[in-house]
């Protein structure tokens, strides 16, 4: 090689490197969804169908019977009906799940265990239900694989996923006003498109608007106001759901019609129940304690921190790789007693109830 | 049929690469050739196999005539006629055909005494044909990621692989891909508008020389590529629409699993900013 070749050996070396910097070199693994030749096909990188280790119960779960809960202490008020060893088996295990550094204390006050002063006391009593909820109510989602803290938490406090209202925005000027879109986010999964797309659909204490916006006639008519720019935030929602499960379009839709159930894949099916079950959690279960939430807990726009397909799935298709937790931890899959949270936290914080729109009807 | 004064040149012996002068005849005004012969075999061979295997099938609509390729359990091996067999003899058949063209061609510039400009750029349209069927579904372990011979099958074939991928625009091979096709056919409006205008004036005007077409250029925006050139930057921007098509299905699936428009996150994650 001459020497005045070395530079643009160098470039193309760069260049090179660069290139294949972007790139993922790791194994893959391929999967056929549909018939020959249509394309319904998944290629995923193999290391992300492994199973996750998930922390073993804190001991061998106690036999049934004895004493309940609701009767040995006192103000137990959504696990009264589970056995008092049960009930001991469980908080050891949601202490590890949730708050591993700060332990009982982290709802609890340790003068006083059945004190509801400690507002995360509150919290983890709808998000008990929320749970039982999700395990009892949403079968057609979570299947026999279920649901438990830990599927969200991962021993953190606050889930890593989680999603709040954007602040407003109106006050801002023409000029670096983005219309709530052109900012990747992973909820779009960096896409250019709307990012209120997964409060519109997910938020759940309003009626959800259709998702759907496939036209029924060629031309606009009074009964078809469905425009092109209606799409964007369904293709949105629709990107951050592939994003979370790690999956690709063609695992649930045929694109010949996406709407069309006929051409569609069963686990299209699945996620139909998720987003409704999304939906219920949002709207039922954390929407209803936002009075009780400090400041740190709650988004710019005053609402606390929801969940939306990520908050699970975390990029896989099967949360945790599928592995079953929760046939560990039979309480965790009764179904809810009658409590109802927005009653409970304006009972706690003694806030008139001035808003009674009904924040806890939730809208499946 | 006339002899056309450039013919004479044309017809020449030698210049073949292969067979000598067993085949170096015309048919007419067809040149021959080993490789004309191959490729009438094989084109003609292919062509018989989509009918027969079209009749195999559930339908003569041609708008759905399909022949798919195999399933993905057949991983690089050969499949049975019915499930997939097809597809390969056929893909197969149409390789070797479209190889011994670009070949003739090439027998065709050597008699001319010319570049291998043509052979060169339809190589490029075989390489793109050759990364859908056989670089693609090696690299990803399957003939199965073939697309489908029928019109509107290997319609849905794009449409879902493109969706595989969430939003195949944010593709960064597609997106130059799709600017060099549209930008060859603006070249191709401005050089037709320019070449039309010239050669077919007004009554009463007369036609104008190159002269004239590089001085509207010069004028409209300072620069005239030339009568030579326009060519060159026809075939370049050409050649480079179907280079990168080939490269963005290449990548997909092979280098990148996931959603297009995550790729571009090395940009937000650079470390000047983030």
């Amino acid at each position: 090689m001459t020497l005045s070749r070395l530079p643009l050996a160098a470039t193309a070396l760069l260049a090179g490197s660069l290139t294949l910097a972007g790139c993922e070199l790791a194994p893959k693994v391929s999967q056929q969804n549909g018939y020959r030749g249509t394309g319904m096909d998944q290629i995923r990188i193999a290391e992300s169908e492994i199973r996750d280790d998930v922390p073993p119960p804190p001991y061998e779960l106690p036999p049934p019977g004895g004493q309940t809960a609701g009767e040995f202490y006192e103000n137990v008020q959504v696990l009264g009906n589970v056995s008092v060893d049960e009930f001991n088996y469980l908080m050891a295990a949601l202490t590890e799940w949730v708050a591993p550094e700060e332990g009982c204390n982290y709802c609890h006050n340790p003068a006083n265990m059945a004190s509801d002063e400690v507002y995360t006391k509150t919290v983890a009593r709808s998000m008990i239900q929320m749970t039982q909820a999700a395990n009892a109510n949403w079968t057609d989602h979570v299947g026999n694989t279920g649901v438990t803290c830990w599927t969200c938490h991962r021993g953190n406090n606050i889930p890593e996923a989680h999603w709040s209202l954007p602040a407003d925005v109106a006050s801002r000027s023409i000029i670096g006003n983005r219309s709530g879109q052109n900012e990747p986010t992973s909820n779009t999964a960096w896409s250019s498109l709307p990012q209120g797309a997964v409060a519109r659909y997910l938020l759940g204490e309003v009626e959800p608007e259709d998702i759907r916006v496939a036209s029924r006639t060629m031309h606009p008519t009074p009964a078809n106001t469905r425009t092109t720019m209606g799409t964007e935030p369904t293709y949105a929602l629709m990107m951050h759901m592939s994003d979370s499960l790690g999956v690709n379009c063609t695992y649930c839709h045929n694109s010949q019609s996406f709407s069309d159930w006929n051409i569609s894949t069963p686990p299209r099916q699945t996620a139909w129940h998720g987003i409704r079950m999304v939906r219920n959690l949002n709207g039922g279960y954390i929407t209803p304690l936002q009075p009780i939430f400090p400041e740190n807990r709650l988004g710019p726009a005053g609402d606390p921190f929801k969940v939306n397909c990520t908050t699970c799935h975390q990029g896989q298709n099967l949360p945790l790789g599928g592995v079953p937790m929760v046939q560990d931890y039979p309480s965790l899959q009764m179904a809810p007693l009658a409590w109802d949270p927005a009653a409970a936290v304006q009972g706690d914080t003694g806030m008139a109830a001035d808003d009674e729109d009904g924040l806890v009807e939730s809208t499946q | 049929m006339a002899l056309l004064s450039f013919e004479r040149k044309y017809r020449v012996r030698g210049g073949t690469l292969i067979g000598g002068d067993l085949f170096d005849f015309w048919v007419g005004p067809f040149y021959v050739g080993f490789f004309g012969v191959v490729t009438a075999i094989f084109a003609t061979l292919g062509t018989l196999l989509i009918f027969y295997a079209a009749s195999q099938g559930p339908t003569w609509n041609p708008w759905l005539i399909s022949i798919a390729p195999p399933d993905l359990s057949y991983g690089l091996a050969l499949a049975p006629l019915k499930e997939g067999g097809f597809w390969q003899v056929i893909t197969v058949c149409a390789l070797i055909s479209f190889t011994s063209w670009a070949l003739r061609e090439v027998e065709i510039c050597r008699k001319l005494g010319m570049g291998y400009h043509v052979p060169f750029a339809f190589g490029v349209a075989i390489f793109a044909y050759f990364s859908l069927v056989v670089i693609r579904p090696v690299l990803l372990g399957g003939w199965h990621f073939g697309f489908p011979y029928g019109i509107f099958s290997h319609l849905d074939w794009v449409s879902n692989t493109g969706y595989q991928y969430l939003h195949f625009h944010y593709n960064p091979a597609h997106m130059l891909a799709v600017s060099f096709f549209f930008t060859t056919t603006l070249a191709l409006a401005l050089h037709g508008s320019l070449v039309l205008s010239a050669v077919n004036p007004a009554k009463g005007e007369t036609v104008r020389t190159p002269e004239y077409e590089d001085t509207f250029f010069r004028d409209l925006i300072g620069y005239s590529v030339g009568t030579l050139g326009i060519h060159r930057l026809g075939l370049l921007l050409a050649l480079n629409a179907g280079f990168w098509s080939a490269v963005c299905i290449i990548i997909s699936g092979p280098l990148w699993t996931k959603g297009w428009p995550e790729w571009w996150t090395w940009w937000l994650n650079l470390p000047i900013w983030s």
